[in-house]
């Protein structure tokens, strides 16, 4: 997609040599600007969405009069608590396309960003303990492979040679059954995908605003026409909703009510130990997905709590029965040590898909209920709604996703592949 | 985690109750439009701030419960049982 093949000609920016021999700091990555009268686009939201919108817009359609507009710091909310898992193994057609468009761009992300994103593709490996599970992940496995996606249910034997650590005898509580397999799945730095957009974008000249809250979105005639912000009036006649968690409160501005419920959802990591796992492993049945880190470190996920809440606060509910279903996979970890844990909030929608797309409001669009998924969606998500804005055409591989598919009926249904145990 | 002070039962642990969301009123199917009928089923406030939901005892007296709570905090300022008064 990209043009710019850069590596090579470019210097090394982040040099530790370079930095004791000039005696200088490293060079600001993204700039403070001041916030202007007005925009061609304001994309609220500055995490992983709204800058990955931005970076598109300058560099697949040229359209540079952007400014994101970020209430706390960048990348400080959904892109920096999610679990940094990337895959493209969902149950519909439609899903398995769009999540693969987004493993390719992130396939490429280092190169075009100039940015070490991180991206270790070692598998994602997703367990089935009964025959419900293991019939649904033979489903997915069909449709990804119809849709070209690298995806087969293995025996628990092939699982053993993957991942040796993992219980697959029959004498355990929960036997595990096959798995779905998933080679190009694995996991990446999370914060360096949002600085290398940030970074990009701003190259680009878009303009990022940290510490600044949009208060209000100005609606005349069911056409928006700019965002009130905590530093003035922007008038703008594209907003887009990019944010996660507040969604639906930032969409209420403009009048717009979506079929969405905030939950938290609480991940975990662990001391750093040396390396033994290699693919992700993730058990529905259990509740829990399991990855470890270039640094040694397990990071753990679960579903989203089962209320409610705008609350990122940690509950011992939750460490509890993490604690119990990762021995129940993985029995020697009795002993490892949980460093921290934490929450983010997911934007929860009926049929576990994303709503992008124009709302009744024109000029005003929305790329919300990104749920547990939003951080492997980021950076198909930003090209196809930089395409959306630019072309003023709803791009094919964002057609299902639009909101009036709650009022016509015509839901998505990914609940069996989007996350653990929903 | 939540402490949930059940009307019946006494002070519970959260886990011990099903969340059932903020109810809204059932428009009548004999003259609702269906885009009226999707918005009920669909739609929500998603507020951030007190709201007043339904819950279920599922794991104790499996009464109905209202509860008042502050979505931000997960703060508990009433409980009592659904069509009724406290005991």
């Amino acid at each position: 997609m990209s043009n710019k093949g850069a590596r090579g000609r470019l210097p090394a920016r982040f040099s530790a040599f370079d930095l004791m021999r000039r005696r200088r700091s490293w060079p600001q990555a993204w700039r403070e600007r001041d916030l202007k009268s007005t925009y061609d686009v304001v994309l609220i939201g500055g995490g992983l969405h709204g800058l990955a919108t931005a970076y598109y817009l300058a560099t697949n359609h040229g359209i540079t009069d952007v400014a994101v507009i970020e209430k706390s710091y960048i990348g400080g909310g959904g892109s920096g608590r999610n679990t940094a898992i990337v895959r493209s193994n969902y149950l519909t057609p439609e899903g398995v396309r769009f999540y693969d468009r987004s493993v390719k761009l992130y396939e490429e992300l280092a190169v075009d960003l100039n940015f070490n994103v991180m991206f270790e593709q070692r598998g994602h490996m997703t367990l089935a303990h009964n025959d419900s599970s293991l019939r649904t992940m033979r489903w997915r496995a069909e449709v990804n492979k119809l849709e070209g996606v690298d995806s087969s249910v293995i025996t628990p034997s092939e699982i053993k040679q993957l991942a040796p650590y993992i219980d697959v005898s029959d004498h355990s509580r929960y036997p595990i059954l096959g798995a779905l397999w998933h080679p190009p799945g694995g996991i990446i730095r999370h914060d360096a995908v949002v600085w290398g957009y940030a970074r990009a974008a701003d190259a680009a000249g878009a303009h990022i605003h940290q510490n600044t809250e949009v208060t209000g979105i100005d609606v005349e005639q069911e056409k928006v026409t700019g965002v009130t912000t905590s530093r003035g009036k922007i008038s703008a006649p594209i907003v887009v909703n990019c944010t996660a968690g507040w969604s639906s409160l930032v969409a209420a501005l403009a009048g717009v009510k979506l079929p969405i419920v905030t939950r938290p959802l609480q991940a975990a990591v662990t001391e750093p130990v040396q390396s033994f796992l290699d693919p992700v492993i993730v058990s529905g049945s259990l509740h829990v997905y399991v990855s470890q880190t270039a640094r040694g470190e397990l990071v753990f996920g679960a579903s989203v709590d089962p209320f409610g809440s705008y609350s990122t606060r940690g509950s011992l509910d939750f460490i509890e029965g993490l604690a119990g279903h990762v021995l129940e996979l993985m029995p020697s970890l009795g002993r490892m040590r949980v460093l921290r844990q934490w929450a983010g909030l997911c934007d929860m929608t009926p049929d576990y898909a994303p709503i992008i797309g124009p709302t009744h409001v024109g000029g005003f669009y929305v790329d919300v209920g990104w749920g547990t998924y939003g951080f492997k969606a980021g950076p198909a998500a930003g090209e196809s709604l930089a395409q959306m804005i630019a072309t003023n055409s709803i791009p094919e591989l964002i057609a299902p996703f639009g909101v009036e598919r709650f009022a016509a009926g015509t839901l998505m249904g990914e609940k069996g592949a989007a996350s653990v145990g929903h | 985690m939540l402490l949930i002070d059940c009307p019946y039962c006494g002070p519970r642990n959260g886990s011990e109750f099903a969340w059932q969301g903020v109810p809204s009123p059932r428009p009548d199917p004999a003259s609702t439009t269906p885009l009226e009928w999707r918005r009920y089923l669909y739609e929500e406030d998603n507020l951030a701030g007190w709201v007043e939901e339904r819950w279920k005892h599922r794991s104790g007296c499996r009464a109905y419960l209202i509860i008042e709570r502050h979505t931000a905090t997960n703060e508990i300022r009433a409980v009592r049982l659904l069509g009724g008064t406290p005991l």
